[in-house]
């Protein structure tokens, strides 16, 4: 058996599967039933200063939802904890006395303001809770009175007030990331030169989750009115996925230890994250959805995966993949594929033929001998793997790569073994040597493995 | 449904034949009512989407009017009912019945991709009833703009004989071209087979006249009933006074055993019990309490099933083949056999038994194939029956069209195989004349299939008519473009 356990900046917990900071985590209740089912360690709903913030008595939250209802996303108004401070730092050291073994790390929202963390710092630190994480990332109502996302923002900001956190408290730091953001490697960078000791990503993204077209009102509204909520689940995953890449693989926070959070639902999802760099996931929409129980299946799919693969610990698998992220100049123009679609488990609803033929680059007949029959035409087929995506039997279409000297029947040439990019191609005007251009691409390869 | 009896202790009663009032109000209130319940709004919205939008779907390909299956389904799945109900009504005005009777395990059903997946096809037929009856609902309470409307008046007159699927699907498209069409029908009510040829329990809640009111509220159609071909109108008489008519005649014999058939109370044609029960109220149906059904097909089924569901005792169906000559298919026999019905193969009549007057039994060949031919065996066996139902098929009576034509080329309607000879649009040896459903040669006697002949000959007639090909008693004047509600259809 694999071991989840896990050590996040200095912080252990039984397994990798943390709680984010959320309404799931809002009270010694919620939280004491998550470690019941299990839970390695939660993140205690976002704490402000007294006296405590209103929340709306109406829709908070909204989803969308695949076509069987399942739901791919979720939407929410919340704004932090609307309870007095007393009361959540009473509630945290009593769940943290009653379950010494998980993590209780305590999510912080207070103004720009070096006094107002000073006074609740050691308030935090009081309670017994494991390490801090300093919420920039909501991105609905705190925002409007310039904390949350307006701060995550700022990479100064986050900078300052990541340097007051580490001045002020012992605590192990993490930065809460906000996706509403051009370039997450900036306010990235920031918590580094801060001192955080990791970041974690992503808070939620600006959403309005539809329109009621009878009353023509967006939604959800509160008596009419809504506003934009923070969006998360599923659907969120693959922003989320890039951009732990990007930090994973950024020389300038290389190293940083990244929390990984945003639409973790299965141990897959989880190991995705952690291949591209996470050193723990934090998960809220999945439980939202079902209940806290599913950390079990979580933590019982990934220890499966990790024994299948030979790997004895979470660690082993953290950033295996992240290599692979590279820039798109550097992916190798000389390799080709093309789509290959198994007859024999094809079921001939036809959608490869007719996306190919309407949107793509008309590589699939839809006939052979005047009967039904699907087969891709390698002399038009670019291997762009739309068909492999949308076909609905999973592993019917399947891509293969041509050996080196096999003939491409698209463009007629015999399939190079070299690897050469777009740096070297002669249709780019700004093209660099060959030598040059492999050398820096070996030393790119090198970093990203450090 | 249930095929639980509920039978009165009076059952015990040594007096043996049919007899009606075998089950209380409860056994036959829940015995015949809907055999196959609608989906839910909630199991339609599942189910719609368990389609995948196949390219060139093969279920469209499969159903005999061409509905566009998958777009109607994915207007079901995106909360559009009245879509979804144009793309099936567009293609199949009787979409609604054929969405209760269809064979659609052999049809449509047979052909979804998702049996090659999982084995598990998407239910259309219960996703089609589900989007037309909401329609039909709609539209019956008044709410809702009708999905259909008539063309600028021709001034072309139609008369249409007979008003089953074909002449209701043909009078429905003709009336859309702007034709004034006159529907005829021998019997009291108009529907044919649907009215008077279903179990009652594949159309529980009058549907069949819902369906037609439906269908009439286009306008344009004018109904008469109780006026058959032959006896209170001949065809000379209609192409005198009308520019075309259409033949939707349907099979109006019953096939004969090919043995003696002395008259015994207890020996009936299974079509007439079938439409005595549509016409009763079940409980006044006589039925004996041993059935014998001879015949295969969907006729022997609905008989059968219903002879049971009435509360007769024992229930066979003998066919003279085996297992894979059944006209019925798998499903149909199944659902007889879920319903008690005993079902056996190679034995043809040998003889009807009877006492006084009542028949009590039947005597059976047992009968084998040998190089392709049903042989008798030699070995008999009997049947004790208090009632024995003939479903052996029906055929076409040729009779009221007999007779040679006066105009315009004084030739008869010319026959291919027993029933009327048509080309593909339906269009008989007479120019002026159109046939479909049934009595038209080389079909599978579907319900949907003569929908499809109809609607069809209805697109055929609006064209000879357009294009001045036919003769006609007065010069009347057609508008030279085709309305643009019509176009797809002409293109079809």
């Amino acid at each position: 058996m694999a071991d989840l356990t896990s050590t996040f900046v200095g912080i252990k917990s039984p397994n990798p599967f943390w709680l984010a900071s959320a309404p799931p985590t809002d009270k010694e209740i919620n939280v004491t039933r998550a470690f019941e089912a299990g839970w390695g360690g939660v993140v205690w709903k976002t704490l402000g200063e007294d006296p405590a913030v209103v929340n709306v008595s109406g829709p908070r939250y909204a989803t969308l939802m695949s076509q069987d209802r399942r739901v791919i996303g979720l939407n929410n108004i919340e704004l932090i904890t609307d309870r007095p401070l007393r009361t959540n730092l009473e509630e945290i050291a009593r769940v943290k006395r009653a379950w010494p073994d998980r993590a209780m790390v305590v999510s912080l929202m207070v103004p720009v303001d070096e006094m107002a963390w000073k006074r609740i710092l050691p308030m935090v630190e009081d309670t017994g809770a494991d390490g801090i994480e300093l919420n920039f990332g909501c991105p609905h109502g705190m925002s409007e009175r310039g904390m949350g996302a307006a701060v995550g923002q700022v990479p100064e900001y986050i900078q300052r007030i990541a340097q007051w956190c580490k001045h002020y408290s012992r605590l192990p730091t993490i930065v809460k990331l906000t996706p509403n953001i051009t370039d997450v490697r900036h306010p990235a960078r920031a918590a580094k030169a801060g001192g955080a000791d990791a970041v974690s990503l992503i808070n939620t993204i600006n959403s309005i989750m539809g329109v009621d077209l009878d009353r023509l009102t967006m939604l959800p509204s509160t008596d009419g009115w809504g506003s934009h909520g923070g969006y998360c689940g599923p659907a969120v995953k693959p922003i989320a996925l890039n951009m732990v890449a990007e930090i994973a693989r950024d020389p300038l926070t290389a190293g940083l230890p990244i929390s990984g959070i945003g639409g973790v639902t299965t141990w897959r999802d989880a190991a995705e994250f952690i291949a591209l760099g996470a050193g723990n996931v934090q998960v809220c929409t999945a439980a939202m959805v079902y209940g806290f129980k599913i950390v079990q299946d979580l933590c019982d799919g990934l220890s499966n995966y990790l024994d299948a693969h030979g790997m004895r610990s979470v660690e082993e698998l953290r950033g295996r993949a992240t290599p692979t992220v590279k820039d798109w100049k550097a992916l190798n123009l000389n390799h080709v594929e093309k789509a290959v679609i198994n007859q024999d488990s094809c079921i001939q609803c036809g959608r490869c033929h007719v996306v190919c033929e309407d949107t793509s680059h008309q590589a699939i007949s839809a006939t052979k001998d005047g009967r039904r029959h699907f087969e891709v035409k390698d002399e038009e087929c670019v291997g762009c793997n739309l068909c492999v995506s949308i076909c609905p039997v999973p592993d019917t279409i399947t891509m293969r790569a041509l050996r080196p000297g096999e003939i491409d029947k698209r463009t007629g040439l015999p399939v190079s073994g070299e690897y050469a990019n777009w740096t070297t191609h002669p249709n780019n005007p700004g093209a660099v040597c060959a030598s040059a251009a492999s050398g820096a691409a070996a030393t790119e390869t090198l970093q990203g493995v450090a | 449904m249930t095929n639980t009896q509920s039978q009165h202790t009076s059952d015990e009663s040594p007096r043996s034949g049919p007899r009606a009032g075998r089950l209380d109000a409860a056994g036959y209130a829940r015995n015949f009512c809907d055999a196959h319940p609608p989906l839910t709004p909630a199991q339609a919205r599942i189910e719609s989407e368990r389609c995948y939008y196949c390219f060139d779907a093969p279920c469209i390909t499969a159903c005999p009017t061409g509905i566009d299956i998958p777009t109607f389904i994915q207007r079901i799945a995106q909360d559009n009912l009245r879509g979804a109900a144009r793309a099936i009504l567009e293609a199949n005005p009787l979409g609604g019945m054929c969405a209760r009777v269809c064979p659609t395990e052999v049809l449509c059903e047979q052909a979804c991709v998702r049996n090659r997946h999982e084995d598990k096809p998407v239910e259309i037929g219960l996703l089609q009833r589900h989007a037309t009856d909401a329609h039909l609902s709609e539209q019956a309470a008044g709410s809702g703009a009708p999905l259909f409307t008539r063309a600028p008046s021709t001034g072309r007159r139609i008369a249409v004989v007979g008003a089953g699927p074909a002449g209701l699907a043909c009078a429905h498209g003709l009336a859309r071209r702007g034709h004034d069409v006159v529907l005829l029908d021998a019997k009291p009510k108009l529907g044919g087979l649907n009215e008077y040829g279903l179990a009652t329990y594949k159309t529980a809640g009058d549907f069949a006249q819902r369906e037609i009111d439906w269908l009439l509220s286009i306008g344009g159609i004018e109904p008469r009933c109780d006026q058959q071909l032959g006896r209170d109108f001949t065809l000379d008489a209609l192409l005198a006074d009308f520019d075309a008519v259409f033949l939707g005649l349907g099979l109006a014999g019953v096939n004969a055993l090919g043995i003696e058939t002395p008259p015994l109370e207890g020996l009936r044609a299974a079509v007439d019990f079938i439409a005595e029960l549509r016409q009763s109220d079940p409980s006044r149906v006589p039925i004996g309490r041993r059935v014998v059904v001879i015949g295969g097909g969907m006729t022997a089924v609905d008989a059968a099933v219903q002879a049971r569901l009435l509360g007769a005792e024992e229930v066979t169906m003998v066919y003279r083949r085996g297992p894979a000559s059944l006209s019925a298919s798998e499903v149909e026999v199944r659902w007889a056999q879920t319903n008690g019905v005993t079902v056996r193969h190679w034995a043809k009549p040998a003889a009807v038994l009877g006492e006084q007057g009542r028949v009590t039994g039947m005597r059976f060949a047992a009968t084998a194939e040998q190089g392709g031919r049903l042989v008798e065996t030699g070995e008999t066996f009997t049947l004790a029956a208090d009632m024995v139902l003939q479903a052996i098929g029906q055929s076409f009576v040729g009779d009221p069209i007999e007779e040679p034509l006066d105009a315009p080329v004084g030739a008869s309607i010319a026959r291919v195989g027993g029933r009327i000879g048509t080309d593909d649009d339906g269009r008989t040896s007479h120019p002026r004349v159109w046939a479909g459903g049934d009595c038209r040669h080389g079909g599978r006697d579907l319900t949907v299939e003569a929908v499809e002949h109809g609607k069809r000959a209805a697109v055929s007639i609006d064209a000879a008519l357009r294009d001045g090909t036919l003769q006609t008693t007065a010069p009347v004047t057609i508008p030279a473009s085709t309305p643009a509600s019509l176009q797809e259809v002409h293109r079809g």
